[in-house]
């Protein structure tokens, strides 16, 4: 089993060796930080997302595992005539998927809210206009960051229902692989809105998007204002009460069993630590009706950590956990959320955690 | 003719020499230069041909003061420092 990290330093793979004993087998782009990862299961292909604090967004690729990277062009708006201060550029390169049963088919999620697909491995990316020119786009507004982003892009195995979440723009559905979209967010709300834009769907803030693979009706969303669940593939949303916060980033599906779900609860919404500052992963294994606190190996106190989007990921087969967090720790569960081993302390913070389907 | 200076902080990433360019303005001068070394352009640029935000350029001493067009004259004996900006880290 190999987990590829991201992290604010870097790029690390690990390889499972036994239950709590992981090594890091490859690392790459040290000193930069590497914003999403893709080991594409298709091809064996590992893209890299980079972004230089300096010098842009930046896409790799390695065709030898992770050995050695060579350079893509990067997703990018065309040149507008006149050049002025408003028009797009792409700030970050926020999440990376594989966007049908074609390999070199790519759908990549960007700040400022472009969508981007390519459909030869990365060597060239066209904006989707068809969301890109959505008359709400207008209300969308950033999250975290000065402008909106796409971090999440579920793909059905055929590439043509597309379900992708946005910070703050809403959850967007498409059933011909991207020509049409259409919003669904019926059952979210915004409680830190004004009233009158509280279930607007543009302004939704899904922070991350998860779906069951053996059963692609039941998508779990972690949201600004709280946990939502969905049974019809995304087109209306259940409120649910996770305790001991419904705030949070992360949320993991399980890959065959669409009654469990994981999320990594904070404190809402701008305080953003663990609650009482003892980490903890929410489980549910009842659809979402019921959550317990599980964790056990975890920090008991005084923890500061926060689990990014992308930082939290359930392996297809195993249903093995890992979940990395800003505090540069690397935890692994091996019995659906009850216990967890630290692997490493050392790392930087991290932005993405995923293991490799191949 | 001007010359162009980039800081070697660029060649972590990609190759880069410093050289000497016709150019009458920073644009033109730089143009030149990604002419021959394309794969530099998005590194200075952005997608929109606008200085990146956390890059600064130099000439004889100053800053550039256009970012969007980058149309600051230089001289036949310029020297052009592209560098990283301390804004940026």
């Amino acid at each position: 089993m190999l987990l590829h990290l991201g992290t604010r330093k870097g790029y690390l793979a690990l390889r499972r060796r036994g239950r709590g004993d992981w090594r890091c087998e490859r690392t790459a782009f040290i000193g930069d930080p590497v914003s999403q990862l893709l080991p594409d299961p298709r091809d064996g292909r590992l893209y890299a997302a980079l972004n230089l604090g300096h010098f842009g967004v930046k896409l790799r690729v390695s065709e030898d595992g992770g050995a050695s990277f060579t350079e893509l062009p990067a997703p990018a708006y065309a040149k507008q005539e006149a050049s002025a201060e408003e028009a797009p550029s792409v700030d970050l390169l926020w999440c990376l998927e594989p966007a049908g049963p074609d390999p070199g088919s790519l759908w990549c999620g960007t700040i400022p809210g472009g969508l981007f697909r390519s459909d030869d491995g990365g060597r060239s990316w066209a904006l989707n206009e068809a969301l890109w020119n959505q008359p709400s786009r207008e209300r969308w507004f950033g999250g975290g960051y000065p402008h909106p982003g796409i971090h999440s892009v579920l793909v059905a195995p055929d590439g043509n229902r597309v379900v992708a979440g946005i910070s703050c723009g809403g959850v967007w559905i498409s059933e011909d692989a991207g020509e049409s979209w259409r919003v669904r967010t019926e059952g979210m709300f915004a409680e830190y809105m004004p009233p009158e834009m509280r279930e607007d769907p543009a302004i939704q803030d899904p922070h991350r998007l998860a779906w069951c693979d053996g059963d692609r009706r039941r998508i779990w969303c972690q949201h600004h204002n709280g946990f939502f669940r969905s049974d019809d593939g995304g087109e209306t949303w259940t409120s649910l009460d996770v305790p001991p916060s419904s705030f949070g980033f992360a949320v993991a599906a399980h890959p065959g069993d669409p009654q469990v779900a994981w999320s990594v609860p904070l404190v809402k919404d701008e305080c953003r630590v663990p609650v009482d500052r003892r980490m903890v992963v929410a489980r549910t294994r009842d659809g979402g009706a019921s959550w317990e606190p599980v964790g056990r190996g975890l920090p008991e106190g005084d923890s500061f950590a926060v689990v990014y989007r992308h930082g939290l990921d359930a392996h297809p087969g195993e249903a093995v956990l890992a979940m990395a967090t800003t505090t540069g720790a690397l935890w692994i569960s091996e019995d659906l959320g009850d216990s967890w081993d630290l692997v490493t302390a050392e790392l930087a913070p991290v932005y993405c955690a995923r293991f490799d389907r191949s | 003719m001007p010359s162009v200076h980039f800081t070697p902080n660029l060649r972590r990433h990609l190759r880069v020499e410093n050289t000497e360019v016709e150019g009458h303005t920073v644009s033109d001068a730089l143009s030149r230069v990604f002419r021959d070394n394309p794969g530099l352009r998005s590194y200075v640029l952005d997608d929109q041909g606008r200085l990146r935000t956390h890059v600064v350029i130099y000439v004889d001493g100053r800053p550039v003061r256009d970012r969007t067009a980058l149309g600051d004259a230089v001289g036949e004996g310029a020297e052009i420092h592209v560098m990283q900006a301390l804004s940026g880290g």
